[in-house]
């Protein structure tokens, strides 16, 4: 085998030569003894399979995924079950768990629409129905594109035009903060890039084995990649009392405790955040870029809420504008990577998973294997790069398509908010809820009190309370939303996420048929 | 210190030395400025007297997509007309037919995705009848009707049974479950996830062939699993022989748990494709030496050899006997980007399992919810691979006469060209062409030329393809990326759009 040493030149092939296990290499000498024997008595040895849950890569078993998980299941089943014409108490289950905008009834924007179809099928160009804006850009995107067209791969980073026109818009969300197209890489939707990055800072054993600081509550999608990468999770504790934010201190107390036991070196912020809804004041990023920086860890900001903020008196910062606000002395040495997508704000398309990741201060040399990972899944879907053009890049004044643009845009964003206000005034009228303000993103994470009685029923049950409280709510009003357990909550407390997207009349149906729900649900097991 | 990865660690087998410099070398020629000036003095300062690099290196798409066509075409016939220089001495037929057909040939599948993006076309008169059925009928199953909108984690219902039933039909009835299907690209990595162990002390092993692409590679790099290669024979036509099979796995049985085999049927870069004894002869292997198959057959539909027919693992397996055919556990997967779609970038594919055991199936569906959906644009372009216009469709004549068969008479005339070109030319042989998108030609070196290599640090193949990309603009890949035989130096390029011939190297 030492030919092959030589034959080939890249070490990849050597590796499973480099070691040599004894202890392993007597365990498959048993087995290959044993196969060797049943064969030579004639018959193919008895073969069980080779993957079983024993067998199975062990940190799959530790993933979970609340917001698909058993409720969702259920909502499917029962789903089925109306279709099919058994009897319910209600005539629809409304999909409350989950941001998905279109799924319930948000049209998409128009000009986003009309691009795409021309980008797919080019003839459309001669259709004079088409916008001369919409065909420009769509003329820009098939011209860099492999072979003018969209079904070509494009370069494992993404597509070059892209890239640059999304520095640009960085550049101008940023009041002017360079950005270099070099530092962008396009995603399958943000969840290709942070799992990418948390890939790429997972290492060491026992001790040293990276830790994640992840809020709670978080969205699982953080939860499940570390447990799937075997990285250690460090949980810090969003303050609910004074509306979800963002404490130092608990920071600090819960990296001292994790450095007991692992290495931590990211910290991950969603912000605008997911499930809380809330948004981080400008202050509280620096002193969190301070902290990252003190401590030296690798900063992840989830932004893909970025244009979804309501509240008065609140602003969408980035990460990246502060931290070189902060001066050369952070700027040039903290490591950030933000991530954004095509799936929330106003545009909701989340079945074209677009996204991009920007990173910044990162060792060139990690960069490079960064971009060397990303070229396992060769390219990010070609629609969702520039589905993502088409939202950095989106018509500007006195463009044909602009004034259409603006109305559809500002009618998402403005209902949205109406909503968000309406969600948390009607949850609070209902004795045993406390919502906190949904100052941006598209969910409530309402505190709910449970009854000792439902508590023990659903212990015994082997459920987490809040799950027997949604399963429940489930099966008797067909609204579906995500226990709070889904995304970790303070001990002895309990919660569940709704988002805010059903249309206005539905959502207030939601909410008064909640508040019956509640009540009843209290009364009874009082 | 904060920043370290396994991956890290090791080479990257793409960038070999020579790499940067062909990078550089298309950014120049491809970049804006070079193009708007190409006449001024980027040209003549560089002195390329070509336009274009025309990528060879990866299986460029929807080379069949009809407005890729004209560009490629255009791009030939560039190169005809212009002054190569020293490099391209032999100009292949571009791809012929009439260049309308071409342009109409795929048309319903472009058709439906537009509609599907801009459901406002559906009231239009100009697309075809069954165009606008099938996107209405595919925007029902989308929440919302909308393409926007999350679907389930492994795929659109109704289009995992449109799949079940396309490979129902390809292995002749051979049942197969909507519930076994798992829609996604790269559903690869969700197998390896499953399979290999990152932390134990023995590492997981996965027999891979030699020659063989180097995403996978780099793949199973990052889930920290062991290689194991084995050599598919060259001299053979590139088949795959169990006794090397046998052998590479004792090897890695000193040193790694193998667990799994990764096949490439038809091969990728090589070109061929098993028989169905071969097939056979290899899950016994898998049966007896208990393995998990990894079925990769994502160029099933392009098979244009000579009495060559392709069998899958599923269909082979299924045929085997009531102990094999019920144990031998088997991923096979497929997708859109190659096949006579060759849609690339809308990134759809799906997976099939076989024998699994279902709780780990249990297990492989939480991985999937926890990546979110696939993208739905990928599902749909599924859903018109494995249900395309039938008999009677209003879409049907163009789309199989002058689509389908055009594409298939092209391939046919492309890769029996190469074939004669390359009898002649000394120095260049290869393993006739049975299916695939690629060539893998042998290329015999002068010792003159390996030497010279040597000097330079490089292998003869990349310095090979750098003087290529400079002279010509040529965009080949060098065999040392695949992996080959001590000694044997090849280049990886398509087939099926540019066939400008490599002239004996010089040297």
């Amino acid at each position: 085998m030492c030919s092959i040493h030589t034959v080939i030149p890249h070490p990849l092939f050597c590796c499973c030569y480099e070691t040599l296990n004894g202890k392993c290499l007597a365990l498959r000498t048993n087995i290959t003894s044993f196969s060797k024997a049943m064969s030579e008595n004639g018959a193919l040895p008895l073969r069980g399979k080779v993957l079983t849950l024993d067998t199975m890569n062990a940190n799959v078993k530790k993933v979970d995924y609340a917001v698909r998980g058993p409720i969702v299941q259920r909502a499917v089943q029962i789903e089925k079950e109306l279709k099919e014409g058994v009897k319910k108490p209600f005539e629809e289950v409304i999909k409350a768990n989950i941001g998905d905008a279109h799924a319930m009834g948000q049209r998409p924007i128009t000009f986003f629409r009309q691009v795409m179809a021309l980008c797919t099928y080019p003839q459309l160009l001669d259709d004079n129905k088409f916008p001369e804006d919409a065909k420009n850009r769509a003329r820009r995107i098939l011209q860099s594109c492999g072979g003018n067209s969209i079904g070509a791969y494009t370069t494992s980073q993404g597509i070059d035009c892209v890239r640059h026109d999304v520095a640009n818009y960085i550049q101008r969300r940023d009041g002017g903060i360079p950005s270099d197209p070099d530092n962008i890489y396009l995603t399958t939707g943000a969840s290709d890039g942070i799992v990418t990055i948390l890939k790429l800072l997972t290492t060491g054993e026992g001790r040293t084995r990276t830790g994640v600081m992840i809020s709670i509550p978080q969205y699982p999608l953080y939860s499940a990649s570390i447990a799937e990468l075997g990285a250690v999770q460090i949980n810090y504790y969003l303050n609910e009392e004074k509306c979800w934010s963002l404490d130092i201190s608990e920071l600090q107390r819960s990296l001292q405790a994790a450095r007991e036991h692992c290495n931590p070196c990211v910290l991950c912020i969603i912000n605008p955040g997911n499930p809380t809804g809330q948004v981080q004041s400008r202050q509280c990023i620096e002193d969190v870029i301070r902290f990252a920086a003190k401590e030296n860890l690798f900063l992840m900001a989830d932004e893909v809420y970025q244009d979804n903020v309501y509240a008065e008196g609140c602003a969408f910062h980035s990460f990246k504008k502060v931290l070189f606000e902060m001066g050369p002395e952070y700027s040039s040495k903290v490591e950030l990577a933000s991530f954004h997508s095509t799936s929330k704000c106003y545009m909701g398309e989340c079945g074209f998973r677009g996204g991009y990741m920007e990173v910044m201060n990162m060792d060139p040399e990690v960069k490079a294997q960064l971009t060397k990972l990303v070229s396992v899944r060769l390219c990010p879907p070609a629609p969702g790069q520039a589905l993502m053009d088409l939202v950095v890049n989106s018509p500007q004044p006195g463009e044909p398509s602009y004034q259409t643009f603006m109305k559809e845009r500002t009618a998402v964003l403005s209902a949205l908010a109406e909503k968000a206000k309406l969600t948390e005034e009607i949850l609070n009228t209902v004795p045993g809820i406390s919502c906190n303000p949904v100052q941006g993103a598209m969910y409530s994470f309402p505190r709910i009190t449970l009854p000792e009685r439902s508590i023990n029923e659903a212990k015994a049950k082997g459920q987490a309370p809040d799950m027997f409280y949604c399963m429940k709510l489930l099966e008797e009003t067909g609204i579906c939303l995500v226990p709070g357990s889904g995304f970790g909550q303070r001990e002895g407390t309990y919660h569940f996420r709704m988002t805010i997207l059903p249309p206005t009349d539905k959502l207030k149906i939601m909410l008064n048929k909640l508040k019956e729900f509640h009540q009843k649900f209290t009364q009874q097991y009082s | 210190q904060t920043v370290t990865n396994k991956v890290i660690q090791k080479g990257n087998p793409k960038t070999g030395k020579g790499q940067g410099r062909q990078q550089m070398i298309i950014k120049q020629i491809n970049s804006p400025r070079s193009n708007t000036q190409r006449q001024g003095k980027t040209r003549r300062k560089t002195g390329k007297c070509y336009r274009l690099t025309i990528l060879c290196d990866v299986s460029v798409c929807n080379l069949y997509s009809p407005h890729n066509m004209k560009q490629v075409i255009a791009d030939n016939e560039f190169l005809g007309r212009g002054n190569l220089g020293n490099g391209v001495q032999e100009l292949m037929g571009t791809p012929v037919g009439d260049r309308n057909n071409w342009s109409i040939s795929n048309y319903f599948y472009l058709q439906v995705l537009a509609a599907c993006f801009y459901p406002a076309l559906l009231e239009d008169d100009s697309l075809p009848l069954d165009v606008k059925q099938r996107a209405e009928s595919l925007l029902r199953e989308c929440d919302g009707g909308s393409v926007g909108s999350y679907t389930d984690s492994s795929g659109i219902t109704k289009i995992k049974h449109c799949v079940s039933q396309f490979i129902t039909r390809r292995d002749g009835g051979v049942p197969s479950s909507p519930d076994n299907i798992f829609i996604k690209s790269g559903s690869q990595t969700i197998m390896l996830k499953l399979l290999i162990h990152s932390k134990d002390s023995c590492q997981t092993g996965v027999l891979i062939p030699v020659p063989t692409y180097a995403s996978f590679i780099i793949a199973l790099e990052e889930q920290g699993a062991a290689i194991i290669p084995y050599h598919l024979c060259e001299e053979q036509g590139w088949t795959l022989q169990v006794e090397e099979l046998r052998k590479a796995l004792h090897t890695g049985r000193k040193t790694c748990n193998p667990v799994a085999l990764y096949i490439c049927n038809p091969g990728n870069p090589t070109g061929h494709i098993q028989s169905r004894k071969s097939i056979e002869e290899v899950i016994r292997f898998a049966a007896e030496e208990r393995l998990f198959i990894l079925a990769d057959e994502v160029y099933q539909s392009c098979v244009y050899g000579d009495d060559t027919e392709f069998y899958s693992y599923k269909k082979v397996l299924s045929e085997m006997g009531s102990t094999i055919c019920s144990t031998v556990e088997l991923a096979s997967f497929n997708s859109v980007s190659k096949g006579f779609m060759g849609e690339c970038g809308l990134r759809g594919g799906y997976m099939e399992l076989v024998n699994l055991d279902p709780a780990v199936k249990e297990y492989a569906s939480r991985l999937f919810s926890a990546r979110s959906c696939p993208p739905v644009v990928g599902q749909i372009a599924l859903d018109l691979m494995a249900d395309p216009p039938k008999p009677g469709d209003p879409s049907f004549p163009t789309f199989s006469e002058v689509g389908v068969q055009a594409i298939k008479n092209t391939i046919c005339k492309n890769t029996g060209r190469i074939q004669e070109v390359f009898a002649e030319l000394p120095g260049i042989s290869c393993q006739p062409l049975k299916a695939g998108f690629f060539v893998f030609p042998c290329l015999h070196f002068s010792l003159k030329a390996i030497k010279w290599a040597k000097k330079r640090q490089m292998e003869p193949d990349m310095l090979y393809c750098l003087r290529l990309l400079e002279e010509t603009g040529l965009h080949v890949r060098p065999g040392c990326e695949y992996g080959q035989r001590k000694d044997s130096h090849h280049i990886r390029f398509v087939h099926c759009h540019c066939c400008e011939l490599l002239h004996v190297c010089e040297w």
